[in-house]
C-alpha cells in the first residue's frame, strides 16, 4: 500500500474525534499544492502528499487552539510543531499529528527558473522518483528532482517527523549537518556588498507581510509591531530602510524560535533570499547557546532564559 | 577628541538608571575630559532595552551606538542585565548578515563609581567610531538624487523625461 493510502487510512481512523485534519490538495493547476481542511470522508479523496505538498501547515495550529484537530507533518514542520508546543502556543493533547517521511518538496522558483519560459497555466505534472514531468501548452519537460528540490532539502537534518502520532512511510537514515553554498558564500562577501545587496534586494519588497503570515512562529497577528501605529516601530514610507527594518523585527523576534522552515522565503512574491538572515541567526544561537529551536521537547526559548555564568558570552563585557 | 577639530559623528548611548548613568554622573562630576559625540538616553534597566532599539537608531543614521549596563550580578532589578547580555550579544553576532558593521555596536557594564572606566569606555568607542566614519546609509537615494528629483517634478510636464 502506498504511503497517500496509509495516510488516508490513519486519517479515516481518527477523523471522527477531531474537528477538522489539515493536510494538501492541488491547487489551481496540478504543479501548485494548497492546504486542505478535511473534515468529512468525502475531502479525503483530494488529499495529496509528494514534493509538490510544500507548506508548512503547523502555521495553522495557533489559529485552532483550543480545537481538536489534526496535522500532516514533513519533518521540517515537525520542527515546528515541537517548538509550538515548548510555547505553550497549542496543547498536545488537541493535537494529532500525522507524520509523514519526507523524501524533498520542491521550490516553485527554482521549477520556474528551471523552464524556458513562464509556464503560466500546467496542465499535468507527474512525478516520478526521481523527475518531474510538466506539461505545458502541448509540450513537456522533464526536469530533475534533484535540481529544483528547496534549499533547506539539500541539507535537510531530519526528513522523517520528530513528532508524530501516527508515523507513515519509511524511515530515513539521518543525513550529518551540512550548509549551504549559497549561505557560505553570501556570508563570505564584504560589509559594503551586503550592504549593497540588501539595498537592492529591499528595494523590490512590496511589504506585503507574506512572510510573517507564512510564519508558524508568528503568532502575534493583529498586534504585530510592525503594524502598530502607536509604538510607531516601522513608517508607511516604502524604503530599502523601512522594508529592512522590518526583517530586522522578524529576525529578532524569532532569535532562538526559528525552525528554518523557509515558509518566510517561499511566500515571498518578490524572491528575496530571507532565508540568509534567518539560517545566519540560527548559526549563533547554536553557537552561542548549543540549541536548535524546535529539535527538543521541554526547551525554553534561549532569550526567556539566562545563566548566571555564561559559558560562550564574554562576561566582563567590552 | 575635542569637538571643534573634526565633525562631529552621532553616537547615541542607552545607559541603565542604576550603574552607568551614574557612571556617567561620576565622570561628569569629577571633570573627566571625554568626548562629546555621545547622545545619552537613559532607560530604567538594561534589560529594558529592546535590541531593535539598536537598529532602529543605526537605520536612521546612528554611527554608532553604546550600550552599557550594571555588571553582571549587580543588577538592580536582579536579573535584568542577564536577559540583556544574551539579547545584545546575539544582536552583535548577527549585525555582519545585514552589512552593518558591527564595530559600530558596543555593549559594556559600568558601574556607578566607576568614573573613570566610563571616561576610558567613552573615548575608545568614539575614536573607534570616528576611525569607522560617518555610517553608509541604508536608502541609496543621495541627497544629489532627491535634488535631481526636485528639479524633474518642477519641470512638470515640460521635463525631458515625459518626451
Amino acid at each position: 500500500m502506498s504511503q497517500l493510502d496509509d495516510l488516508k487510512n490513519a486519517i479515516k481512523s481518527r477523523l471522527g474525534e477531531l474537528e477538522c485534519v489539515i493536510g494538501w490538495e492541488q491547487g489551481y493547476d496540478p504543479l501548485h499544492a494548497t492546504p486542505l481542511f478535511i473534515r468529512t470522508e468525502a475531502d479525503l479523496d483530494r488529499l495529496i502528499i509528494g514534493p509538490l505538498a510544500v507548506h508548512n501547515l503547523a502555521t495553522y495550529l495557533p489559529g485552532f487552539k483550543g480545537k481538536k484537530i489534526g496535522v500532516v507533518v514533513k519533518g521540517c514542520d515537525s520542527k515546528s510543531v515541537i517548538q509550538l508546543l515548548n510555547e505553550n502556543l497549542i496543547n498536545r493533547d488537541d493535537v494529532v499529528v500525522f507524520g509523514l517521511c519526507c523524501d524533498g518538496v520542491v521550490s516553485q522558483r527554482k521549477i520556474r527558473a528551471a523552464l524556458p519560459a513562464d509556464p503560466g497555466f500546467v496542465e499535468s505534472v507527474e512525478v516520478g522518483a526521481q523527475d518531474l514531468k510538466i506539461s505545458v501548452a502541448g509540450q513537456s519537460a522533464t526536469l530533475k528532482l534533484s535540481d529544483v528540490l528547496a534549499d533547506k532539502c539539500l541539507i535537510c537534518a531530519t526528513p522523517d517527523a520528530i513528532i508524530s502520532d501516527v508515523l507513515i512511510g519509511a524511515a530515513h537514515t539521518p543525513a550529518p549537518a551540512a550548509s549551504l553554498a549559497c549561505q557560505d558564500e553570501f556570508e563570505a562577501k564584504s560589509d559594503a556588498e551586503k550592504l549593497a545587496f540588501w539595498q537592492e534586494t529591499m528595494s523590490r519588497c512590496i511589504r506585503c507581510y507574506a512572510c510573517r503570515n507564512a510564519c508558524p512562529m508568528c503568532v502575534c497577528r493583529d498586534h504585530c509591531i510592525a503594524t502598530s501605529r502607536d509604538p510607531l516601530w516601522i513608517s508607511q514610507d516604502n524604503s530599502p530602510a523601512e522594508n529592512m527594518m522590518f526583517q530586522m523585527v522578524h529576525v529578532s523576534h524569532l532569535a532562538g524560535r526559528c525552525t528554518e522552515c523557509g515558509e518566510c522565503e517561499r511566500a515571498c512574491p518578490v524572491d528575496i533570499p530571507l532565508m540568509l538572515l534567518r539560517r545566519f541567526m540560527n548559526k549563533q544561537v547554536k553557537d552561542v547557546f548549543e540549541l536548535q529551536a524546535g529539535t527538543a521537547l521541554e526547551q525554553t526559548p534561549p532569550l526567556l532564559t539566562f545563566k548566571v555564568e555564561e559559558e560562550r558570552i564574554n562576561e566582563r563585557g567590552w | 577628541m575635542p569637538a571643534q577639530d573634526v565633525r562631529e559623528l552621532r553616537i547615541v548611548g542607552f545607559l541603565c538608571n542604576w550603574c552607568s548613568y551614574g557612571g556617567a554622573d561620576t565622570a561628569g562630576v569629577s571633570r573627566f575630559t571625554q568626548p562629546t559625540d555621545l547622545r545619552v538616553i537613559r532607560v530604567p534597566c538594561s534589560g529594558r532595552i529592546d535590541p531593535l532599539f539598536i537598529v532602529r537608531s543605526l537605520m536612521n543614521g546612528a554611527d554608532g551606538v553604546l550600550v552599557s549596563g550594571c555588571h553582571p550580578r549587580d543588577c538592580h532589578y536582579a536579573e535584568g542585565n542577564f536577559y540583556a547580555r544574551r539579547r545584545l550579544e546575539m544582536l552583535k553576532r548577527f549585525l555582519p548578515i545585514t552589512g552593518i558593521d558591527a564595530r559600530r555596536f558596543e555593549y559594556t557594564w559600568v558601574s556607578a563609581s566607576e568614573g573613570q572606566r566610563w571616561q576610558h569606555v567613552v573615548t575608545e568607542f568614539t575614536r573607534r567610531i570616528h576611525e569607522l566614519g560617518p555610517a553608509p546609509t541604508f536608502n541609496p537615494a543621495s541627497e544629489a538624487d532627491w535634488n535631481t528629483l526636485a528639479v524633474q517634478a518642477g519641470q512638470g510636464q515640460t521635463c525631458p523625461c515625459h518626451g
